[in-house]
């Protein structure tokens, strides 16, 4: 076991960080720091820059516009723009729509997307579940009927983030009624400004819009939108499912979340007016979370090393989701606990949109609502923890 | 980076697994249990011919000269198969105690012993961790007097290393004149921890002794415990498998019920990432001195909270079976149990390691 990084990887590491210190700019920094959504703007012109740098996304193939970095690599990049409080890249194109693509797409498609996805230019959203489609996918119902050189498509997606700010979608939809449920599903790549494209939003729990339901009626796709073969998206799905699944766990963020409850516990005084910090039960609980975590971080740079080793992810990743949410959730609730009572002007005034809105109170108190609200979806997508459990009964334990 | 076993470490826990399938069977355990110390010192035999009593011991003074994560995986093992041995305190703590305390005479006299499986040597650390009923052991010129209790290894010990007060380590022969021994009867029947009573007992110094050597001794420790419990709490999961994979209830296993699944699958969740975590905190022992103590909390602490969590769910898993004797799966219980209080329980130790990061006074 050799878990120190190699000279080169701390070269690496300087370069990256002298690079994100050089060009992120402050209200880029700031605007992830203070509020729990980034404003798309935000988020565009950061990518721009590290599109320009050639970073955008280095887990892809280099002849696609990757950056051919190995994974500690890539692992020492996620940690640094964590560190640096830089906003997170969109995923939807970056690292789900963008390898299917290259990976199953043919050459149209791929010169068609690939550049607005590494670019930041074209942003995507992901329509999977429906109303009557959550954990149990297969049984989604939107069509899609061929009709000469196009698609109609009909039916309702839900849950689809960031769809009110995407100009695609790629959707799964039924193209065949078929036995087995998997075999009538395909892939298809929807322009958001099609007719019939109707987007309506979801208010969160937090009081955010992120959340979105998008109905479709009578629209129309053109067949050269079919990723690969018709019926058989429900393997490009998968492959989607699994792809970049190491960074499930959320460790960076969850390391940034301790340090910000640090500070809070430092700032905020106890009932006799010491420091919270000094509190030994708040430090108790404080510490078992910490060794979750750390615990989880190892697991992750020990999955990373076996993936750099060229061994697959598979069923690992359900650890890390469980874990990931359940540390992400347990830090929500103790930054709650911390900042006492200044939970409730936050709680009142963050309202759809809103909620970089300055709050009322100390600005570490701003956002532990509106990130505690959000913190609850954790356990719930990417596939609820419920789920997991059954794939780890039956991937890992043979149950 | 490589965040893996060397394949030589896994060939060491491959031959300590095949040593132990064999050699301690669970009947093998319960004998043991009963206090026959003739089945200790025979598998302890064994053990001596893989290397293990002196794997930490450095070449010269007969030993394997490996390190602590190569020791993490053999206790791992251990603790797998409730193996009745004497590693903790004799292969581990004095062995360790010696290196960095002892004189050159003091390690050329005990180290190659150890290393060859020729004595069992006790360690008295508890109360360098907290003193707990007035015990606690005073120096005065080449004797010692006081009581230290839960001494490691007690039984059958050849030579003990007990801490004083001042965070001196002595030599204690287990006949000295003035020295008294009691057996402590724990819940766990595989290893034993014992009392000793010192009047004036003559004691040898360890002349390199200090507050870092004794806290040293006690993070190799901590973090043995931890793995110790990594492996029974593995082989408490498979067994749990196992068993939802063949009990059947309403006409069907009651591992295709999901409420049995589920369990299954939350032990599993909560045991395999503490994996890295231990290999990592035994790693840093040898290599990352930094974050060696605050590891060695990290490790022992959360180890005893997981263990704890499989432990009952396991048992729960077996319904009824798990509650007897005739299962034996209460060994794997009571082992977790034990490695969560011995050397600090989780509490204790997490208060040290707010104390680490400065969080604490």
């Amino acid at each position: 076991m050799n878990i120190d990084f190699t000279p080169e990887d701390e070269a690496f590491r300087d370069e990256v960080r002298g690079f994100i210190a050089a060009n992120l700019p402050r209200e880029c920094a700031d605007s992830p720091a203070l509020g729990v959504m980034t404003d798309k703007s935000v988020v565009k012109r950061w990518h721009k820059t590290l599109y320009e740098k050639g970073w955008a996304a280095p887990a892809w193939p280099e002849e696609y516009g990757g950056t051919g970095w190995n994974a500690t690599q890539r692992f020492i990049f996620n940690e640094e723009i964590a560190r640096a409080n830089a906003p997170r890249l969109m995923p939807f194109g970056l690292t789900m729509v963008g390898p299917v693509i290259y990976t199953f797409g043919n050459a149209e498609q791929k010169s068609r997307h690939l550049q607005g996805i590494l670019s930041g230019d074209v942003w995507w959203c992901q329509g999977y579940s429906e109303p009557g489609a959550g954990s149990d996918l297969a049984s989604l119902k939107t069509t899609a009927a061929r009709d000469g050189d196009h698609y109609v498509v009909n039916g309702q997606k839900i849950w689809t983030s960031y769809a009110h700010e995407a100009d695609w979608i790629f959707c799964l939809v039924r193209t065949e009624q078929s036995a087995r449920r998997q075999e009538g599903i395909s892939f298809l790549l929807i322009d958001m400004r099609t007719p019939g494209v109707e987007v309506r939003p979801i208010i969160s729990i937090a009081g955010l819009h992120h959340l979105n339901e998008v109905f479709f009626t009578d629209v129309k796709v053109p067949v050269q939108n079919l990723i690969g073969e018709e019926n058989k998206g429900w393997t490009y799905a998968k492959y989607l499912l699994v792809h970049e699944r190491t960074s499930i766990g959320g460790v960076p963020e969850s390391k940034k979340k301790a340090a910000h409850i640090r500070a809070i516990a430092r700032a905020e005084r106890n009932a006799d007016g010491g420091a919270l910090m000094d509190d030994p039960a708040f430090q108790r609980k404080l510490a078992e979370i910490e060794v979750r975590l750390t615990s989880l971080e190892y697991m992750n740079l020990r999955i990373l090393a076996d993936a750099a080793a060229g061994k697959a992810v598979g069923p690992q990743s359900s650890l890390l989701k469980i874990v990931g949410s359940e540390v992400q959730q347990a830090l929500g609730e103790l930054a709650v606990e911390a900042v006492g009572y200044y939970i409730e002007p936050v709680g009142q005034g963050a309202l759809p949109g809103g909620a970089n809105a300055r709050g009322i109170g100390p600005a570490h108190a701003w956002n532990v609502w509106a990130d505690y609200g959000y913190g609850r979806a954790a356990s719930i997508y990417g596939g609820s923890n419920e789920i997991q459990h059954d794939v780890i009964a039956k991937a890992i334990l043979n149950l | 980076m490589e965040f893996a076993l060397s394949e030589e470490q896994r060939l060491l826990q491959d031959s300590v697994r095949r040593f132990l399938e064999q050699n301690a069977p669970l009947d093998k355990v319960r004998l043991a249990a009963g206090n026959t110390h003739t089945v200790q010192r025979s598998l302890w035999a064994g053990a001596s011919e893989l290397g293990i009593p002196g794997m930490l011991i450095p070449e010269d003074f007969g030993g394997m000269g490996l390190g602590f994560l190569d020791a993490a995986i053999v206790y791992e093992m251990f603790g797998r198969y409730v193996a009745p041995l004497p590693f903790l305190g004799t292969a581990v703590m004095a062995p360790l105690a010696l290196m960095l305390a002892g004189s050159e005479a003091q390690q050329e006299k005990w180290l190659p012993k150890i290393a060859a499986g020729e004595i069992i040597a006790g360690v008295a650390v508890t109360e360098s961790i907290g003193v707990r009923e007035g015990a606690g052991v005073k120096a005065g010129k080449g004797t010692l007097t006081g009581k230290a209790l839960f001494v490691v290894d007690w039984a059958e010990a050849d030579l003990y290393i007990v801490a004083d007060s001042d965070h001196g380590f002595h030599l204690v022969l287990p006949d000295a004149k003035g020295l008294s021994r009691r057996a402590l009867n724990t819940i766990d029947k595989t290893r034993s921890v014992g009392e000793l009573v010192f009047d004036q007992v003559a004691a040898e110094p360890l002349p390199r002794s200090s507050a870092d050597a004794v806290a040293r001794v006690i993070d190799a420790g901590r973090v043995m415990l931890a793995a110790d419990t990594l492996g029974a709490g593995q082989m408490m999961i498979e067994k749990a498998v196992a068993y939802a994979g063949e009990r059947k209830q309403f006409g069907r296993v009651i591992g295709s019920f999901q409420a049995v699944k589920h369990l299954c699958a939350e032990m599993a969740a909560a045991l395999e990432p503490s994996r890295s975590l231990v290999w990592y905190a035994a790693h840093a022992l040898d290599e990352v001195p930094d974050d060696a103590r605050l590891m060695a909390c990290h490790a022992k602490s959360h180890l005893s909270e997981v263990g704890r969590f499989v432990a009952r769910t396991a048992t729960e898993v077996h319904g009824g079976m798990g509650f007897t004797d005739l299962l034996g799966l209460h060994y794997w219980f009571k082992r977790i149990g034990f490695d969560r209080q011995l050397l600090g329980g989780p509490e204790l130790v997490r208060l040290e390691a707010a104390r680490l990061q400065g969080w604490a006074a």
